[in-house]
């Protein structure tokens, strides 16, 4: 097979799964090395230069990043990335000297931006600094987007939203609070150099079942529900609460209602248990607040008596394959189910809305009333206007939405600039040898076999007492100090010098992994299969190099590598060095973004 | 030396043998040698070679010298007997043991100094008694733990790290071992475990006196231009007279050899050696036609390599002793004992 290039920016960035997963691609090993050493304020700076919202997201990431960490494929869980980057949120100092100031000189360029969501506030922040005029709208009085009117205070407190908000919104930013848009041309009207639309998906699907009109009442949208939950309108359900939907909604609606007076709350899904969008440790979460969730139950109507709620009327239903393959909810054939309750939350599914833009202004929709937004530049087919977050390809996560704003934020940049916006810049490499001396590293390279440690939860009882209770009381430095040593430091690669190579097998013979193969090359299908383990996870590379006297080559599954270094340690003629590859991605404004840097 | 405990998690995907342990439970502790040093590649391949066989670690003795060689006891089978004697004194400790508990399998391992310096007796004496074991010499034509002094096995002519010409003769352990009746000789190389794993096997599994002679450079003092025991020399010289494939007792042969091109040699345990020839006409039964080969190339510079010398009928001390056929340890004061009429008898037959 090819020999590879590691050259290419991309192939050590691979290496770091977790970096690699992470829609803003945070240099995760390099802050959970700083957590390690105690520099909290470090840590956390890296992350607010990648994904903006540390202390946010360490409550809250879908974290990508820990399906794909390669501790997971070693032992049975990933290190628990993102609640170590809480760690670095909770422990830091006042890092505000540490923060971009207000630009000196203006550039008198107005962006406008609709909506102050993750995805529109991190497009402020890239481009503020540079003296661009950003100006914020929102319907809502405080900027947050849904990270303020959703996700449960217990889950996400206030003081972290508005601190995170806060360095962003001081960064010499106009927020309209309160404001919301009702036309597209009339804000282009105003003159602004370019749009962005930042406005998410705000709107939650109703179930038009029999009885809906009826039992209206006590039947309520689960996105609307928990905003007035949020900000305080609603302060208490009935005692049996149905939660009907599977997703991170579903799950945030039935935690809430156990704390408004919610006694007998269940979720009820139509499909299996498996299939439920909400995430595994969503799911715990609900379980381990008594919430049962029962699956395979398709609502049929709501029963009513007197203009009330009473209940919901299931089918049973069962998953079958049909002649395609694919998989149908068929009726089980079992008599149908009754449940009663007092109130009903619906939380099947989030949509988009965009009543506020005209069809008139260049702006392109597609034939599920989409805006047609290029995934790259995030553009729309008006060359001003720009979507970000959840509006541009419906719902999603809040990384999500922060990885669009720092693109489009490159894209207004580049734009505003005269620059050609498709052209975009290739990440920022900095490479550096960790050899201290002939067995030590500037990195910790023992590898420990603890197993992930368990963040401490708040006292159920008390925890259930009052909805704006963090449940989770966040690592203890301590811990972290565990948790962060599980951590591989997949940035610190295995180089490979081919012309140094006596072929003495050392590095194979010590490879804990047996990562290390030389052989004669192949085809790379038949070269998997005959090195000292077989390869059989396609998705990693395979890391080939030659110039060795025998005309052998070097092959290494990066695989299952635990970055030890003993390959390394033990190479008699330095062909092996482990070299830190700090990987970050060109935000606008970052130097030259024009910047092409080779990584070797 | 490595300061680090090798981690213990280990591919998802390593195969297990017969026993359901992976190679990576055949390890001692980490080595403390120096970083490339070839004796750390013959480790592995013992490693290698005990997996493939699914050998039970407590049934294994494993016995060395003194020298970096005999150090390294410590780095494979963790769960296996072990005596780290006195230097030379390995064949002597092994041979004890060999006579108290036939039952276990022997590993000598031993350099080039501790046998043919100041060993050099005691190795001609276990191969002439015919010791049922495996002796490894790794061979690297230096005192590598003194560091560096030529051993006697260092080619006259090369060079030391230092520049000097080594003017004496040198002893060849493997034509040695031919002489003095070992039934089961082989040479190979460290840095080429596909010729080297197989011929450990086959060792193991011989039940005579095997003796084997790996080249084995040693990075630190004898590894540069000038050296006949480096990387480069040995590679650039090797003559390997065959390749080995071992084939399980009761496993069929399965692999399709040409005509002519393999020679298939039954073993005392039922297993078959198939050695496939490489390029020269070489008949491994014929013991003086091994000896005159060996020193024809010799003379060229060349390193020849491979199984040199099977008997296939082998007999060791035991059977020549003709020593009762159970560990000593089992045998009670009533096998040892043969009582007071017996010993009246003897007595009698002494008056
Ligand atoms: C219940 C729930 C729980 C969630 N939990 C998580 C979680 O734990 N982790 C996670 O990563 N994600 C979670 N999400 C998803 C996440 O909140 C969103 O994906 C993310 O906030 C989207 O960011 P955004 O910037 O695109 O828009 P949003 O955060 O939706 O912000 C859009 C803002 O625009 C404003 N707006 C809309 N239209 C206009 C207009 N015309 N004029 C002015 N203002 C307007 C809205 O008021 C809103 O403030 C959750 C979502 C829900 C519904
Ligand atoms: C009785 C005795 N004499 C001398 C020594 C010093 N000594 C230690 S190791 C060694 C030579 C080892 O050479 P070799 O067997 O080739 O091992 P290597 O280190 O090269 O693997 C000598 C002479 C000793 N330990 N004991
Ligand atoms: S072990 Fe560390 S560096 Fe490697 S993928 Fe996991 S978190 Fe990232
Ligand atoms: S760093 Fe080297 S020795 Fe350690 S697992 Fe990776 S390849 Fe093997
Ligand atoms: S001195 Fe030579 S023989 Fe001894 S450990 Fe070092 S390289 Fe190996
Ligand atoms: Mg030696």
């Amino acid at each position: 097979m090819k020999l590879t290039d590691i050259g290419d920016p991309n192939y050590f960035h691979k290496v770091v799964d977790c970096q690699w997963a992470c829609p803003a691609h945070t240099p995760v090993p390099e802050y959970i090395r700083l957590i390690a050493q105690g520099r909290y304020s470090d840590a956390y700076m890296i992350n607010w230069k990648s994904n903006v919202f540390p202390g946010i997201l360490g409550r809250t990431c879908d974290r990508p990043c820990e399906p794909a960490c390669r501790r997971g494929r070693v032992e049975k869980e990933p290190v628990a990335i993102c609640r170590l980057k809480r760690v670095a949120a909770d422990f830091k100092d006042d890092i505000r000297e540490r923060l971009p100031k207000p630009a000196a000189r203006k550039l008198g360029k107005r962006i406008a931006l609709v909506g102050a969501g993750p995805a529109s506030l991190t497009v402020a922040r890239d481009l503020a600094p540079l003296g661009y005029d950003c100006v914020v709208f929102d319907a809502d009085r405080k900027a947050g987007g849904m990270m303020r009117s959703q996700i449960p205070k217990f889950r996400l407190p206030d003081s972290v939203i508005d601190e995170e908000c806060d360095y962003i919104l001081n960064l010499g930013i106009t927020f309209h609070g309160g404001q919301r848009i009702d036309s597209l041309k009339a804000l282009l009207a105003d003159g602004y150099d370019a749009v962005f639309v930042g406005s998410g998906a705000p709107r939650g699907r109703d179930l038009e079942i029999p009885g809906r009109a009826e039992a209206a009442k006590n039947i309520h949208i689960g996105i609307d529900w928990l905003s007035s939950v949020s900000f305080g309108h609603v302060t208490k359900i009935g005692k049996r609460v149905i939660v009907l939907g599977g997703g991170n909604t579903a799950m945030d609606c039935c935690r809430s209602a156990r704390r408004l007076g919610g006694e007998d709350v269940k979720v009820v899904v139509r499909s299996g248990f498996e299939e439920m969008k909400a995430s595994p440790w969503e799911k715990e979460d609900a379980m381990h607040e008594d919430i049962p969730i029962h699956n395979y139950l398709v609502p049929k109507f709501f029963t009513h008596e007197n203009g009330k709620l009473t209940g919901i009327t299931f089918e049973k239903v069962k998953a079958e394959r049909d002649a395609k393959g694919r998989r149908n909810l068929v009726p089980a054939g079992e008599p149908d189910q009754h449940f009663p309750c007092d109130d009903v939350l619906v939380a099947v599914g989030q949509e988009n809305a965009f009543p506020w833009i005209e069809r008139d202004i260049g702006i392109d929709f597609d034939k599920w009333n989409m805006p047609v937004v290029d995934e790259k530049t995030f553009v729309s087919t008006n060359p001003k206007v720009f979507f970000g977050g959840d509006a541009a390809f419906g719902p999603k996560n809040i990384i999500w939405a922060v990885a669009h704003g720092h693109d489009a934020a490159l894209s207004i940049h580049k734009m505003l600039s005269g620059e050609n916006i498709t052209e975009r810049p290739l990440p920022d490499v900095q490479v550096e040898s960790q050899k201290m001396g002939i067995h030590e590293w500037s990195y910790h390279n023992e590898i420990t076999t603890d197993h992930r440690y368990r963040v401490p939860l708040r006292d159920k009882a008390a925890a259930l007492k009052d909805i704006r209770a963090e449940v989770e009381l966040g690592y203890d430095p301590n811990l972290a100090l565990g948790e962060a040593y599980r951590c591989l430091n997949c940035d610190v690669q295995t180089v490979f010098t081919g012309q140094l190579c006596i072929e003495c097998d050392a590095c194979v013979d010590i490879c804990p992994m047996d990562c290390i193969t030389f052989t004669q090359n192949g085809e790379e299908d038949e070269l998997r299969t005959r090195l000292q383990a077989p390869a059989k996870n396609t998705s990693q590379d395979l890391y080939v190099a030659d110039n060795l006297k025998t005309g052998r080559v070097m092959v290494k599954d990066e695989d299952v590598c635990l970055h030890c270094g003993l390959c390394a340690e033990r190479c008699p003629t330095g062909a092996w060095d482990m070299q830190k590859y700090l990987i970050s991605m060109t935000h606008a404004g970052d130097g030259k973004c024009q910047a092409v840097r080779s990584a070797a | 030396m490595t300061y680090v405990a090798k981690p213990k998690f280990h591919h998802p995907d390593l195969p297990t043998n017969d026993l359901g342990y992976t190679h990576r439970d055949y390890e001692g502790t980490i080595s403390t040698l120096c970083a490339g040093c070839g004796h750390d590649s013959i480790t592995a391949a013992i490693i290698e070679a005990c997996f493939e066989l699914s050998i039970e670690p407590h049934r294994v003795a494993k016995i060395s010298g003194i020298g970096c060689s005999s150090k390294t006891p410590t780095y494979f089978l963790g769960n296996s007997h072990g005596f780290n004697s006195v230097h030379g004194r390995m064949p002597s400790v092994l041979t004890g043991a060999n006579l108290a508990n036939r039952e276990l399998i022997y590993l000598g391992v031993s350099g080039d100094g501790d046998s043919a310096s100041i060993g050099f007796g005691q190795f001609a004496h276990a191969l002439r008694r015919g010791v049922n074991m495996l002796y490894i010499v790794e061979n690297n034509g230096v005192y590598g733990l003194t560091k560096g002094q030529f051993s006697a096995t260092a080619d006259r002519g090369s060079k030391s790290k230092r520049g000097v010409i080594n003017t004496d003769n040198s002893i060849d352990l493997a034509a040695m071992a031919l002489q003095l009746g070992a039934t089961f000789v082989a040479r190979s190389f460290s840095g080429d475990k596909a010729q080297l794993v197989p011929i450990i096997k086959a060792g193991i599994e011989h039940e005579g006196a095997a003796f084997l002679d790996v080249i084995s450079p040693c990075v630190a003092f004898n590894n540069h231009a000038g050296s006949t025991k480096s990387f480069d020399y040995v590679r650039e010289h090797n003559e390997a007279v065959n390749r080995l494939d071992v084939i399980p007792a009761r496993a069929p042969i399965t692999v399709n050899y040409a005509e002519g091109a393999v020679q298939i040699v039954e073993q005392h345990d039922g297993s078959k050696l198939a050695l496939r020839k490489l390029g020269a006409d070489y008949d491994l039964r014929d013991r003086t036609a091994a000896m005159s080969f060996l020193q024809r190339h010799a003379a060229k510079g060349q390193v020849v390599t491979g199984v040199l010398f099977i008997d296939e009928k082998p007999h060791d001390l035991h059977h020549h002793l003709a020593t009762v056929n159970r560990p000593l340890n089992t045998l009670s004061e009533k096998d040892l004992c043969p009582g007071s009429a017996a010993l009246a008898k003897i007595n009698a037959g002494l008056r």
